[in-house]
């Protein structure tokens, strides 16, 4: 593999970050870290979104008139998020989760991060780069989804993917993790552990 | 009765920033100065305003199971009609703003097409879905009453930032990181309207 792709695939997941350093996705993406499962589905779905219609938009891009690209981008990807919606229904198991998930699967379709790398890669790239960059960033933003959802999980109900982990020491499940606004305190301290690290991301 | 206490519900106790995260990206790149915070704040209340009662009527009349043909369930299709009404509203609004009031369109400048994919708005249709509204009046004082939970949030996260400008944070918590706990304290202040039944 030469040098350029595996930029492409490693830039996302650390230096370029999509949720940490381009603030990209972030609607959709905090109210899902309740549970380590919840957080898991949903990040594979959006890889799924973002590398198979980075994939698409890319081969199309030739003949793509530009005053309506953000309509036929908008229709590939809700096309693509109806598939996941409608194969994630039809599991049992997984029918459950994208109940949970309620709307946050439709809105992957104004997921930031989707739109953006199609506006910002597949439409520059040839297919294979393309698909790649997604996938990439779909896991760049797994990722930090996965860290919330660990901690979140953790303090909040003291058990990981269902099991109990805390509560058997005589953990008392802390109720304010569950709320919604310490996801954002939590991914607060995740963008400070970050910019500690790479002191160049830093805001003047 | 019933629509006074659906409207300051979806104000406060439903907000769309606070309790579901809706329009996150916007909300955190466009709030540094209050007035275009502002703009930004009025041009969602207005396109929710238009988008949510036109997604209503084609989700009872159109989409829903029975309603075009018997027999015939569309609601699969319900993502893709809802962004795609949404994607012309926001070009239309867009169009008719730019010959109306042109003092308008310069101040809102990008904001306006990028509305388009703001979750709020395809947010706001979702759940108009879920709830079950019994008509286009509810669907409308739900739309009104979201749009002006996420006008008050930003204004007063802008109104915060600005502020904060002037005191001394951590090098590495500067503008992202700070933003995120500042929202996640108001989320927590807002949290207080939560138990209040109207």
């Amino acid at each position: 593999m030469d040098a350029k792709l595996k930029e492409t695939i490693l830039n996302p997941i650390f230096k370029g970050n999509p949720i940490t350093v381009l603030v990209l996705g972030i609607c959709s993406s905090l109210a899902v870290t309740v549970t380590l499962k919840g957080a898991l589905v949903m990040a594979l779905s959006v890889i799924v979104v973002t590398g198979i219609s980075s994939l698409i938009l890319s081969l199309l891009r030739n003949t793509i008139p530009g005053r309506v690209r953000i309509i036929v981008q908008l229709v590939v990807v809700a096309m693509m998020v109806i598939l996941v919606d409608q194969i994630l229904k039809s599991f049992e198991a997984t029918y459950a989760i994208d109940k949970q998930l309620s709307v946050y699967i439709g809105l992957i379709i104004t997921h930031c991060i989707v739109m953006g790398r199609i506006e910002a890669f597949a439409l520059g790239n040839k297919p294979w780069p393309s698909f790649l960059d997604g996938v990439a960033n779909g896991v760049g933003y797994g990722l930090i989804l996965i860290i919330v959802a660990f901690f979140r999980e953790l303090l909040g109900s003291g058990t990981l993917f269902g099991f109990d982990i805390l509560n058997r020491f005589g953990y008392v499940p802390n109720n304010l993790v569950i709320l919604p606004p310490f996801a954002l305190i939590l991914l607060g301290c995740i963008v400070w552990v970050q910019r500690s690290i790479q002191k160049d991301l830093q805001e003047k | 009765m019933e629509y006074l206490s659906l409207f300051v519900k979806s104000i406060f106790v439903d907000n769309m920033i606070f309790a579901y995260f809706l329009g996150m990206c916007s909300f955190l790149a466009v709030s540094k100065s209050v007035k275009t915070a502002a703009g930004l704040g009025v041009a969602v209340i207005a396109v929710l305003l238009i988008t949510l009662p036109v997604n209503y009527l084609l989700n009872t009349y159109v989409l829903a199971p029975d309603a075009l043909i018997k027999g015939v369930d569309l609601s699969f299709l319900s993502f893709i009609v809802f962004i795609a009404v949404i994607a012309a509203i926001v070009q239309i609004v867009e169009m008719l703003v730019e010959k109306f009031s042109p003092e308008l369109y310069s101040a809102l400048g990008i904001f306006l097409p990028l509305i388009a994919v703001n979750c709020a708005i395809l947010g706001g249709s979702l759940f108009m879905q879920q709830k079950d509204f019994l008509n286009i009046g509810e669907a409308t004082v739900y739309a009104l009453g979201s749009g002006i939970g996420w006008f008050l949030a930003i204004v007063s996260l802008a109104a915060i930032r600005e502020k904060m400008s002037y005191s001394n944070v951590p090098a590495a918590l500067k503008g992202l990181g700070i933003t995120f706990i500042t929202v996640g304290l108001m989320g927590i202040a807002f949290m207080t309207f939560m138990g209040i039944s109207l």
